[in-house]
C-alpha cells in the first residue's frame, strides 16, 4: 500500500463522513429551516401555558412564522411570560390575538395568532395583550363531570 | 493454639490477596494517566509528520468502513420494523420518522459504533503494539533515539480520535436510510410526514452536536485503552493476547458507563 493510496482512501474516509454529518444536519435535523433569516421578539402573558415548550412553533393560519424563545415566570402578575422570536417577513397588528394550542389531541403544543383589525403593527419587544391561556384536559374533563353530575343528581339512567 | 495461628495466616493470606488486586489496579489506573498525558506531550510528531497519522485513520477508519455500514443500515431496519410495530397500535406510524431518527443520533449511533470500533480497530492497535513491544522493536526504537510514544503511540491514538466521530456519523446516516428503506419503502409510511416530523423534532445542536461530542469522548477513550493496554503488555504471547481481550472489556464497560455519564450530562433538563 503506497502513501498516495492511502491518502486517496483517508480523503474519501473523511469526505464520506463529512457528507454523513451534512445529511444528518440537513436532511434529518433542522439545520436548514431555522434559524434562517432575521427575527424580532415579541412577548405575551398567559394564566397558563400548559405544556408548552421552549422552540415551541408559533403560528399563523397554520403557517409557522416563529418560535418560542424564552418562557419565564412573572412573580408580581403570577403570570407565564412567553418570548417569541417571530420572521420579520412577517408582520402582525397590535391586537392580534395568541392562543395557545394543541396540534391533534396528544400532540404538541404551539401558539397560535389570529390577526386583528388595528392598523399598528407589532414592534420588536411589544406584549400581546389579548392572550387565552391552554386548555387543561384534566379541567375540561372534571368541568364535565361536575356539571353532569349535578344536572342529574338522582342518579337515574339517562344515556 | 495452632489452629488459631493457621487461621490468622489464612486471612493475612486472603486480605494480602486483596490489597494486591486493588493496589495493582490503582497502579495501573495511574500509570496510565501518565501515559494519557504523555500522548498529549509527544503528540508533536503526529501532527507534523501527518502522513503516519494518516496511515493510521487508513487502518482503524477505512478499514472499519465496510462493518459500521453494514451494521448501521441493519440497525436502523430493525429500528424501522420494531418502531413500526409498536407505534402503529397508538395509531402514530408518522412519528416513526423521529423515532428511528432520535434513537440513532443520540444514542444507538455513537454507542454501537464505538463497540463496533472497540473490537474492530482498537483490539487491532492493542496487538500490534503489544506484539512490537514483545518483539523488542520499541526498545530498539529506545536505542536509536526515537521515542516510540511519539512514533507508534501517538498517530494511533490521534488515528482513532479522528475516526471515531466520522464513523458514527456514518452509523447514523445509514440507520436512517435502513428505517426510511424499511418504514417507508416496504411498510408504507407516508414519505412525507417521515422525514417532515423527522425534521421538527430533531434539533441539530441539542441532538445531532451532542451525538458527535459523545463520538468524540468515546474515541478518545477507546485509543487510550488500545495503545496503553499495548503498551503495557506482557512482552509474550499470552500477555499479548490477554491484553487484547482487555483492551475490548475495558473499553466497551467504559464507553457505556461514559455514555450514561454524558446522556445525564446533556438530555435531562431543559
Amino acid at each position: 500500500m503506497t502513501r498516495t493510496t492511502i491518502d486517496l482512501w483517508v480523503g474519501f474516509f473523511v469526505a464520506l463522513g463529512l457528507a454523513a454529518l451534512l445529511f444528518l444536519a440537513l436532511k434529518v435535523g433542522n439545520l436548514a429551516t431555522s434559524g434562517s433569516g432575521e427575527t424580532y421578539a415579541i412577548e405575551a402573558k398567559f394564566d397558563n401555558i400548559g405544556g408548552l415548550k421552549v422552540r415551541a412553533p408559533v403560528k399563523s393560519a397554520g403557517v409557522v412564522v416563529g418560535r418560542v424563545s424564552e418562557i419565564r415566570f412573572d412573580p408580581e402578575a403570577y403570570q407565564a411570560v412567553v418570548k417569541m422570536q417571530l420572521d420579520t417577513r412577517y408582520r402582525f397588528p397590535r391586537d392580534t390575538f395568541a392562543t395557545i394550542n394543541t396540534s391533534g389531541l396528544l400532540g404538541e403544543q404551539y401558539i397560535g395568532f389570529e390577526p386583528g383589525g388595528d392598523t399598528d403593527m407589532l414592534k420588536s419587544g411589544d406584549v400581546v395583550k389579548k392572550t387565552q391561556s391552554a386548555v387543561v384536559l384534566e379541567k375540561l374533563i372534571s368541568q364535565f363531570m361536575f356539571s353532569k353530575a349535578a344536572g342529574d343528581g338522582t342518579g337515574s339512567s339517562k344515556e | 493454639m495452632d489452629k488459631v495461628y493457621k487461621a490468622g495466616a489464612k486471612v493475612a493470606q486472603f486480605l494480602q490477596f486483596l490489597g494486591n488486586a486493588v493496589t495493582k489496579r490503582i497502579f495501573r489506573l495511574g500509570f496510565a494517566a501518565r501515559f494519557f498525558v504523555a500522548i498529549f506531550l509527544q503528540s508533536g510528531t503526529a501532527f507534523r509528520r501527518f502522513n503516519l497519522t494518516s496511515r493510521e485513520v487508513y487502518f482503524s477508519g477505512v478499514l472499519s468502513l465496510i462493518i459500521i455500514l453494514v451494521s448501521g443500515l441493519f440497525v436502523g431496519m430493525v429500528l424501522g420494523l420494531q418502531g413500526y410495530d409498536t407505534l402503529q397500535r397508538y395509531g402514530s406510524t408518522e412519528a416513526l420518522g423521529i423515532l428511528v431518527a432520535l434513537s440513532l443520533v443520540r444514542e444507538l449511533g455513537p454507542v454501537v459504533a464505538a463497540l463496533l470500533f472497540a473490537s474492530r480497530a482498537g483490539s487491532a492497535i492493542t496487538a500490534e503494539i503489544g506484539l512490537m513491544k514483545a518483539t523488542e522493536q520499541l526498545s530498539a526504537m529506545e536505542m536509536m533515539a526515537v521515542n516510540p510514544i511519539a512514533r507508534v503511540v501517538a498517530p494511533r491514538f490521534w488515528g482513532g480520535v479522528v475516526s471515531m466521530p466520522l464513523l458514527a456519523a456514518l452509523f447514523s446516516a445509514m440507520g436512517v436510510l435502513g428505517g426510511y428503506l424499511v418504514g417507508v419503502k416496504l411498510i408504507g409510511v407516508d414519505e412525507g410526514s417521515f422525514w417532515s416530523q423527522m425534521q421538527a423534532s430533531v434539533d441539530f445542536q441539542k441532538d445531532i452536536l451532542n451525538g458527535v461530542i459523545k463520538s468524540f469522548v468515546f474515541g478518545i477513550i477507546i485509543s487510550w485503552v488500545a495503545v496503553f493496554e499495548g503498551y503495557d503488555a506482557d512482552p509474550t504471547a499470552e500477555g499479548v493476547s490477554r491484553a487484547t481481550t482487555r483492551t475490548v472489556v475495558t473499553s466497551s464497560l467504559a464507553i457505556l458507563a461514559a455514555d450514561f455519564i454524558l446522556t445525564a450530562f446533556m438530555f435531562t433538563g431543559a
